[in-house]
């Protein structure tokens, strides 16, 4: 097993606590995490990417605790294994979109996919000195799933990833997560209460708050 | 990508903000810099000048100005003093040297001394080419007046009535070049150096109604004057050209002593030889012994009617009148630097504010919390060191300018481009600005939360 979590619990200060379900990934394989608003759907993304630590329960990660990781440590370990794409692009308006991608480099220290072949895969080879504010939404979004590829990855995270995208451009950022996914043999995990998303992705959880 | 380039990055996507910043700094350090260049220079140029002259003799004045006139060539001289009471000053046991000079002329500004070669041994300076004046009408030009003004040996000029440009010019004798000094770096680099005897004989042929008169025309300060008689003077020339036209055509007619005494070698030495009541404008007098330090001056400021002022202690004076100036410019430019500190302070803290995102994006791709403080600190540091050099620059520029703004003045030879191991200090003020500016910017970066802010929608 490439990705579990067991008996994750946390809450945050002054606010009930939240209980999530155990999961547990291989490589390749996708999954949706679904939930209404204030769910506790992002608190669980966060938990999982190390972001926040939990209260008890374990997150393993190709064999390593990453709850148990300190602070640097845990910011390493994120920059090589964990690509992380949000909900907005969030791309580092200073730089440009390969700038960018190399910026994700610097972090992990760790010869990840070539940045051109992946831009060019992402059909942005393009556009890879623009500046980001010169993007459109799709690209923008495009870029910050290169740069959520670029280290290879044992796990993606997408937080609402399609949630400001047109139809056609949620149907392609989705296609596009999951056919790298199973390029690069990463654990897929997609956030979501989109339901565009559920037509291609069947694998599926809901956190309910309890 | 480093975290270096990614903090240039960030500066220069605001180039406004960071160029004021930068601006403000490098406006203040370059006060810092000049301050310093001049301190250092000017004192060292103003010791150097006056090495070797223990005191000024010259007519009664203001001390300050006498000092600035005979011993730096900047301001105007008081006046003159009759030779043979500076003949008797000289063989005082109290003196050891005395040089005399005869000021008042100029050739384009640089100012024509007349004394004898004991002024060249004084400032020791020797000749990049050519020799010293032997005869009357003979000049020695310093390097900085060969340089600009282009006259080689044997070139003649006509030297100009007072010691400013533009005034009324001698247009009898024509001043011929037998030397030309080496550079020195002082004052004697944009003097044109001649006898006591060529500044004398040039005005005898000036005013020959007054050559009787025991005073030599008031060369030197009124230039009211001056113009007064300048009518009389030029219907002089114009008789006197004819005239000496006339001779060549006749022979040598007329005035055998007059053309023999051009003729003659100078004193170089001590006085020139005259039986004329002649007058000098200023001795340079060293001292036999320390006693004379405290004996001459009291000796030569009451009892006769020359005063005696020493180099030291007017310039001294001088400083401390100055001082005030330098503290507020010092004030201002300390002003300066603490307000562009605080505008790089107020600059990282408000772009943090909408930096808070990417710094949690950085996290999240893998930056640790430590290499976010450095970013942040890094920009501080690199917007500062900018400044820094910039001021150092500007300071640097701003003096060069200042030095050929002045040629025949008193920053003349001023060094811009010279530079003090205490400009290292200027980097490292401007860097501990850069830190303590960005101190808490970055410690606030090194804080963000970043699950919060990830999440925040």
């Amino acid at each position: 097993m490439l990705f579990q979590t067991k008996d994750l619990k946390f809450s945050h200060p002054g606010q009930k606590e939240y209980h999530f379900q155990d999961i547990s990934l291989d490589r390749g394989e996708s999954l949706l995490v679904l939930g209404k608003s204030g769910s506790g759907k992002t608190t669980l993304l966060n938990l999982i990417a190390g972001l926040l630590s939990p209260h008890s329960g374990s997150v393993v990660l190709d064999g390593t605790a990453i709850n148990q990781l300190d602070s640097g440590k845990m910011d390493r370990f994120r920059g090589e294994n964990i690509g992380i794409v949000f909900q907005k692009p969030h791309l580092l308006a200073p730089l440009d979109v390969k700038e960018n991608l190399m910026m994700a480099r610097y972090f992990s220290n760790k010869n990840g996919q070539d940045a051109d072949e992946l831009l060019q895969e992402l059909d942005l080879s393009h556009k890879s000195h623009s500046l980001v504010n010169q993007l459109s939404e799709g690209e923008a979004q495009r870029v910050s799933i290169a740069r959520a590829l670029i280290n290879r990855p044992k796990l993606i995270l997408a937080d609402e990833p399609t949630s400001s995208l047109d139809d056609e451009n949620a149907e392609r950022v989705v296609k596009l997560l999951q056919g790298q996914a199973t390029k690069i043999q990463a654990a897929l995990i997609i956030v979501t209460h989109d339901h565009r998303v559920k037509e291609q992705i069947s694998n599926y959880i809901e956190v309910k708050s309890v | 990508m480093n975290l270096f380039k990614l903090s240039w990055k960030y500066l220069t996507f605001r180039p406004l903000s960071t160029g004021l910043n930068v601006l403000l700094l490098a406006l203040g350090l370059a006060i810092i810099t000049v301050l310093l260049l001049i301190q250092d220079q000017f004192e060292k140029k103003m010791t150097q000048d006056a090495a070797g002259i223990d005191l000024v003799v010259g007519a009664k004045g203001s001390p300050l100005q006498l000092i600035l006139s005979s011993v730096y060539h900047v301001d105007f001289p008081t006046g003159n003093i009759p030779m043979n009471e500076a003949v008797r000053l000289s063989r005082s046991r109290l003196v050891k040297q005395t040089i005399p000079m005869a000021l008042g002329d100029n050739y384009q500004g640089y100012r024509i001394v007349g004394t004898n070669h004991d002024y060249l041994s004084l400032y020791e300076v020797g000749f990049s080419s050519g020799k010293a004046w032997e005869e009357p009408f003979e000049v020695v030009l310093g390097a900085m007046v060969a340089e600009k003004s282009g006259l080689k040996l044997g070139d003649t000029f006509t030297g100009s009535h007072g010691i400013s440009l533009g005034s009324h010019d001698h247009d009898h004798h024509d001043l011929r070049v037998v030397g030309i000094l080496e550079p020195k770096g002082n004052v004697v680099d944009r003097l044109v150096l001649t006898s006591v005897e060529t500044v004398w004989y040039t005005h005898d042929e000036e005013e020959p109604a007054e050559e009787e008169s025991t005073s030599e025309p008031s060369e030197d300060q009124d230039t009211d004057a001056n113009d007064h008689e300048h009518q009389n003077e030029e219907a002089e020339h114009a008789d006197h050209d004819h005239e000496d036209h006339h001779h060549e055509e006749e022979g040598h007619g007329h005035d055998h002593d007059h053309d023999a005494k051009f003729h003659h070698p100078v004193a170089k030495s001590g006085f020139p030889k005259t039986d004329q009541d002649r007058e000098v404008t200023t001795l340079l007098v060293q001292y036999r012994s320390p006693m004379a330090a405290v004996q001459l001056p009291r000796m030569i400021n009451s009892n006769t009617n020359m005063q005696a002022a020493s180099p030291s202690f007017e310039m001294s004076r001088l400083f401390e009148l100055l001082g005030v100036g330098i503290q507020v410019l010092e004030g201002l430019a300390f002003v300066l630097i603490a307000i562009s500190g605080l505008g790089i302070f107020i600059a990282l803290y408000n772009s943090l504010k909408e930096r808070r995102y990417d710094l949690a994006v950085l996290r999240a791709i893998g930056a640790s919390k430590f290499q976010l403080l450095i970013l942040i600190f890094l920009e501080g540091i690199s917007l500062t060191f900018l400044g820094a050099l910039l001021g150092i620059l500007l300071g640097h520029g701003f003096l060069s300018i200042l030095a050929s703004q002045n040629e025949q003045g008193i920053a003349a030879g001023l060094q811009a481009w010279t530079f003090l191991s205490a400009e290292l200090w200027i980097v490292i003020y401007a860097l501990t600005v850069g830190v303590l500016a960005s101190a808490i910017p970055a410690w606030s970066a090194y804080q963000t939360s970043i699950a919060n802010q990830l999440t925040r929608k």
